[in-house]
């Protein structure tokens, strides 16, 4: 850990044990470590059956005919449902435009689109009977690009679309056009010196969560449905099956069972409204899950991009401009797409201070996989190719490439090219100079006694290499993302608190809807808590929808947004036992009436220290509850022809220094060490903090130099759906991740707090291919880097 | 078909097996330990992995007919296996839970954290399982789990992997949990687990 | 689906010569990962898992006798010296987990050319063992390999061992993948050096349909060696040779653009892994080895 900045006790600080700042360890700790905490595929009941999906073979047909007879009439088979069997009219789904058919009506426009459902005795009877079900497909042609897709004669992907973005996309097979303009760019290309151009292309990545999509639909007497299910945001998940079903939202009622990882991918449906399909229909509980290859075409992906930069810049290293335009292909369907774009375009100058900016960002529908939320969302395609603009101009203006970065960084009042002006701090050349001034990693670590370990070589175990063709690089990359909800979204959380005695001992208990998916954020509510309340005892109540909604578990909002919520209703609690101990106990002592009154270590104390009571003397068999809901400041849309607008609410930085060895004969690259400085403005949870750092780092790793979802231009077909051919890092690719973390206070959030889990993703990946460049002296500028790229040979 | 074995030390009897199942699935839905994880079921992520007569494999590999007969130790037992080999014992042979099949409901609906001490991570009402083994207790203490679904596969290959070689190298600590994806850590923490682990073991803790 | 789970080997060939369409099952490193992705739906399931002989492994005068089910891991541990190209391949199988589990006869039964084994058998020398109930037969490792996929074994036929060649000098075994370890090969290469008869035999993966040898780089290289008196000389390989022989190791290569890697890099790489690790087994042979092995 790294020196701690400005203190951020913004809010009492409490002496209670296991509270903020402190690394308590987590609650479902034990339950993960013995096997016993239930995942969404380790559901069962009694009776339940097997729910199996079929899905389009071809990216693109008409469905001139499905005869579903011959499947159902399989021996275990308990139901087959296709588009016409949907009970409602409402037939689509979608996070923000209802473009999804639950199943496909009479066209399909993405290889493994769903096209029928199946529930039976056995995953294999369901199987089986899915492979009789005769779907007669005529194959329509494709999509795959911007010139494709916005060709005269381009099929239209979503005819008479009445989206609220379809006014102003310019061609019905573009999702949303989002232009960032500020100042005059022909101006400032005048004063010069040098200008750099680059083309990009940020390939598809995956979410690759471990935990597979999967879920159990259990049909209640009611005529509603319980349904245990990960997902990142239960009532979003809610808003847009209960229709489907032609259901009242009470009567869908969604417990969240264990969360296998999620970092965007389960921010839209998958299983969900099949399962609880089955289960009405069939009148039995139904199971869903998807194998490995099933997850790769049951999630939306990281939209890749094709991007376009120009910069410039004065002699003496000052930024003039930016010129940039982004595509962003969002496959068959829009998901979050419009909001990608957002991000893509408010974000995409970067960390910089540059006063002339002409951005255009646009996604597209295609027929390639539908992409949305993952981990960085928008700000990670382009901090990879501003990062690499960066380092150009450096080299053409003869500058340290980090000097030059700090020349231009970014402070606390900077204007960002939307005119939101930085509010909370923004220390990019202080993260900068901190990755810098890390110790390098000594040269030639493999060299042993006994030979070369070739375990820490490029190739690894393969033996590919003794030291041969080894070389070393050392890159740089800085980035901005922002946390929480923008454009005006109303991006709120609610939690319920309740405070009581039990066996003896004041129990705080704590209940909100947000999604766990692994970040942390059972721990941190414990914690903010015992902060709040002064107990050391405090139960995270199951997230459910019995409680209000804790909005998604996205974005690196949920410590700031449902922690506020937590923090919230803690001290509406808090409110509530000094009334009843100014009630109880007033009379005995003056200070009940005038001193600040705090609640810590079980007891009621004034501000300098005297305790005045006892918690459970105080509460004895009262309860004290409260709901509420909590937001964030407001944000804004922005404008759609200038992009002018204060789009978000906060900004969160990291910086990476990698240090890769290359053995550039074959084009094979070990990253020897990664090291990452972040302000994380509070850490709640220091373990936690470094955790999501170092995590988010790692997939930052994975999309440098392996990680990618190829998609055959021909056909739009998905190539290499599984964990064979789509290769995530193993421990032995990861290298060690040093973390410095800064805590600069954003004086607007809770306990000063600023989101962490996002940044670490954006500027990993260009540090390291900063870092081959540097090894390879190549220019690169795709990600990821294969083999073949660092050799020539693609 | 029917399929008999030992799991965590107990007989265990499974019927009517379909010939294409695996031991995970099995496992996970035939015997009630849920514990061992679906993740990828093609033998590349190491988050099934079980000891199958003290050999750790993945068990998603493993055809349910091969295991008639044999030993299986799965996470839900690991806590038990340690125990027997610290007392000296060769398996584990006490028994670990399996009432029914897959996780109940009314398990899933109290998977509820219970009133916490900080300080341990573990509660404080009576744990059934009143032990972690050393591995499992490391994994909490240095922050190696978070959503957890590769945590029991990573246990299992650790704990054999410090079974062989108590004082392992960084490098032997990757190499022996090459096998096993995470997509959370980033393996720093899981590293930091291993050598906590290494270190209270040689210290006798 | 019937499993079929023979207690001995003759009862095995038995039930392969009933039901020649049952796909033999041991370590289930591949045919697992087929039928949980339901790519297949053998009629039979043969178990080989009970046949104890099948893991057991004889080190006679000239050659190893590999049970096929040996797993990866046992040849790591116990047979590097006898077979150090087969025991470097071993090691770059996939994780630890399906070293315990897979063994070479299912290498040589998928006959995959990204099989891991086949550029060490190749090269070390190698002949299989398979029998059915109407006897048994060795067939040459040059032999075995016949198409993608496919491999010289009848139908009623199982693997029962595989005779390789002890080692007689240094061998080397290098393979590429986009990943440092749990990854199929891009490309593989391996390579013996015999200086009992002065030849060289090399092995190439995933660069072809089948596994290959190059053949005429072996050609050209044992005619090198024999001409400049290398065996006996102990000199260091003049470069132009070793790199003639990695031009002649990677045009040995006819290999396909894919998920994983594309031809030309294939090529390339094949030749880069040929002279790189001839360099290592011949500073090995010269005894000046620093790193012949490695920590591998």
């Amino acid at each position: 850990m790294g020196t701690t900045g400005t203190p951020t006790n913004i809010t009492q600080g409490s002496r209670t044990s296991g509270g903020i700042g402190e690394s308590t360890l987590r609650p479902d700790g034990t339950l993960k470590v013995t096997g016993e905490f239930a995942y969404s595929s380790d559901m069962w009941h009694e009776d339940m059956l097997w729910g199996h999906i079929l899905r389009s073979p071809v990216a693109h047909a008409e469905i001139v005919s499905i005869d579903t007879s011959e499947a159902l009439a399989q021996p275990g088979v308990y139901a087959v449902m296709t588009y016409d069997d949907l009970p409602t009219d409402v037939r689509n789904y979608g996070l923000e435009i209802q473009d999804t058919p639950v199943l496909a009506n009479g066209r399909v426009r993405h290889h493994g689109e769903p096209v029928a459902i199946v529930a039976a005795d056995h995953p294999e009877t369901a199987r089986r009977a899915a492979a009789k079900i005769k779907v007669e497909y005529r194959e329509l042609p494709i999509v795959t690009d911007e010139a494709t897709a916005t060709a005269p004669d381009a099929p239209v992907l979503h005819p008479g679309r009445t989206d609220h973005h379809a006014p102003h996309a310019p061609h019905p097979n573009i999702v949303h056009r989002q232009p960032i303009v500020r100042g005059d760019v022909e101006e400032a290309r005048g004063r010069a010196d040098v200008i750099v151009e680059g083309e990009y292309v940020f390939g598809m990545q995956d979410q690759a969560f471990l935990g597979p999509e999967s879920g159990l639909a259990v049909p209640a007497e009611d005529g509603g449905v319980d349904l245990y299910i990960a997902t990142q945001w239960l009532h979003a998940d809610l808003r847009q099956i209960a229709p489907v079903l032609g259901l009242p939202e009470d009567k869908v009622r969604m417990t969240l069972a264990g969360v296998g990882g999620a970092f965007g991918g389960r921010e839209d449906l998958s299983m969900q409204i099949h399962a609880c399909l089955l289960a009405l229909r069939t009148g039995k509980p139904v199971k869903i899950v998807y194998n490995r290859f099933e997850s790769f075409f049951g999630h939306v992906h990281r939209h890749p991009a094709k991007l376009y930069y120009e910069h410039g810049a004065t002699r003496d290293g000052k930024l003039t401009h930016v010129k940039c335009r982004i595509v962003l292909d969002g496959g068959a369907y829009a998901s979050s797409s419009p909001a990608v774009v957002g991000n893509a375009a408010s974000l995409g100058a970067g960390p910089y201070v540059i006063d002339d900016v002409d951005i255009e960002v646009i996604a597209l529908y295609t027929n390639n996989p539908p992409c949305g939320a993952m981990r960085g969302f928008g700000a990670v395609q382009a901090c990879f190719a501003y990062e690499a603009q960066m380092d150009k101009l450096a080299a053409k203006l003869g500058m340290d490439p980090v000097e030059f970065r700090q020349l231009n960084a970014m402070e606390q009042g900077s204007v960002m090219p939307t005119g939101q002006r930085v509010d909370s701090p923004a220390p990019v050349a202080e993260l900068l100079r901190r990755v810098k001034a890390m110790p390098l990693p000594p040269e030639r670590q493999w060299e042993t006694t006994e030979g070369a370990d070739v375990r820490q070589l490029p190739g690894g175990l393969s033996n590919t290499t003794h030291g041969e063709g080894v070389v070393r690089g050392v890159g740089y990359a800085v980035g901005i993302k922002n946390v929480g909800f923008s454009e005006g979204f109303d991006d709120y959380s609610t939690a319920r608190v309740r405070m009581e005695v039990v066996g003896g001992e004041p129990v705080a208990v704590v209940h909100t809807a947000m999604a766990e998916v692994g970040q942390g954020g059972v721990t941190v509510h414990a914690q903010i808590a015992r902060t709040e309340l002064g107990v050391t005892q405090v139960t995270i109540q199951p997230a459910d929808t019995q409680v209000g909604s804790a909005g998604s578990t996205s974005a690196s909002r949920q410590t700031y947004v449902t922690g506020g919520a937590v923090k919230y209703a803690c001290e509406l609690v808090r409110e509530k036992v000094l009334e009843i101990g100014r009630r109880k106990f007033g009379s005995y002592h003056p200070a009940w009436a005038t001193a600040e009154l705090l609640l810590e270590g079980g007891k009621v104390v004034t501000d300098g220290g005297e305790a005045l009571a006892d918690l459970t003397d105080l509460l004895e068999d009262e309860v004290v509850e409260v709901e509420e809901v909590w937001r964030h400041r407001p944000t804004e849309p922005f404008d759609l022809r200038t992009g002018q607008g204060n789009g978000h609410v906060q900004y969160s930085f990291a910086a990476h220094r990698a240090v890769v060895e290359v053995d550039t004969e074959l084009g094979l690259v070990k990253v020897i060490e990664l090291a990452c400085a972040q302000d994380v403005g509070k850490a709640l949870n220091p373990l936690s903090v470094v955790g999501q750092i170092q995590g988010g780092t790692t997939q930052g790793l994975g999309m440098a130099v392996m990680e990618e979802i190829l998609v055959d231009p021909r056909t739009a077909k998905v190539r290499n759906p599984s964990f064979t051919d789509y290769l995530i890092p193993t421990i032995l690719d990861t290298p060690t991740i040093p973390v410095d973390v800064l805590e600069l206070a954003d004086e607007h959030a809770p306990y000063g707090l600023r989101g962490v889990g996002e940044a670490p993703t954006l500027s990993s990946t260009p540090a390291v291919l900063a870092a081959i460049r540097a090894a390879t002296g190549l220019e690169l500028a795709r990600t990821p880097v294969r083999p073949e790229h660092l050799t020539g040979m693609a | 078909m029917r399929v008999t074995f030992r799991v965590n030390g107990r007989r265990q009897e499974a019927d009517d097996v379909w010939e294409g199942e695996s031991l995970l699935y099995v496992l996970r839905e035939r015997l009630g330990l849920p514990g061992s994880k679906n993740a990828c079921e093609q033998g590349e992520c190491g988050s099934c992995t079980v000891r199958l007569d003290g050999v750790p494999v993945c068990a998603c590999l493993v055809a349910a007919g091969q295991v008639e007969g044999r030993d299986v130790v799965t996470v839900e037992g690991l806590a038990d296996y340690a125990k027997q080999r610290s007392a000296g014992g060769g398996c584990a042979t006490a028994a670990c839970g399996t009432s029914g099949p897959g996780t109940s409901l009314d398990a899933a609906r109290q998977w509820e954290s219970r009133p916490t001490d900080s300080a341990t991570g573990e509660g404080t009402a009576t744990s059934p399982r009143a032990t972690l083994s050393p591995i499992q207790q490391a994994f909490i203490d240095a922050g190696a789990v978070q959503c957890g679904f590769c945590t029991p596969g990573l246990l299992v290959a650790a704990d054999e992997m410090l079974e062989r070689n108590p004082n392992p190298s960084d490098a032997d600590i990757r190499e022996a949990l090459s096998g096993n994806l995470c997509r959370c850590t980033g393996y720093e923490k899981i590293l930091d687990a291993v050598r906590l682990a290494a270190a209270r073991q040689s210290e006798g803790v | 689906m019937d499993f079929l789970r023979p207690a001995g080997w003759e009862e095995a060939l038995a039930a392969k010569a009933a039901h020649p369409t049952a796909v033999p099952i041991a370590g289930g490193t591949d045919v697992m990962v087929e039928i949980n992705f339901d790519h297949r739906r053998p009629e039979y399931l043969l178990d080989l898992n009970r046949i104890g002989e099948l893991g057991e492994w004889e080190v006679g005068e000239d050659t190893v006798r590999l049970g096929a089910s040996v797993p990866y891991t046992r040849i790591m541990e116990h047979l590097r010296a006898e077979m150090p190209g087969l025991a470097l391949a071993s090691h770059t199988v996939a994780s630890p987990q399906i070293r315990n589990r897979g063994g070479v006869g299912g290498n040589l039964g998928t006959a995959s050319p990204a099989g891991d084994a086949h550029p060490a058998l190749l090269a070390a020398g190698a002949e299989v063992e398979v029998q059915s109930v109407r006897g048994s037969r060795l067939i040459p490792i040059d032999a075995f390999y016949t198409g993608v996929k496919r491999n010289a074994l009848a139908p009623d036929e199982l693997i029962r061992a595989i005779h390789i060649k002890k080692a007689d000098g240094p061998q080397q075994y290098s393979k590429v993948g986009t990943r440092n370890a749990m990854v199929i090969a891009v490309c593989a290469f391996g390579l013996a050096l015999h200086p009992e008869t002065r030849t060289v035999r090399t092995g190439i993966g995933s660069a072809a349909p089948t596994p290959i040898r190059a053949k005429a780089a072996e050609e050209f290289l044992n005619a090198a060696l024999d001409e400049g008196g290398f065996w006996d000389n102990g000199k260091i390989i003049t470069p132009s040779v070793a790199k003639h022989f990695a031009v002649l190791c990677a045009a040995a290569c006819n290999p396909i653009d894919d998920v994983r890697g594309t031809a030309s890099y294939r090529r390339h790489a094949v030749g880069v892994m040929a002279r790189r690790t001839l360099t290592w087994t011949w500073e090995s042979y010269r005894g000046t080895a620093r790193t012949t092995e490695g920590a591998a």
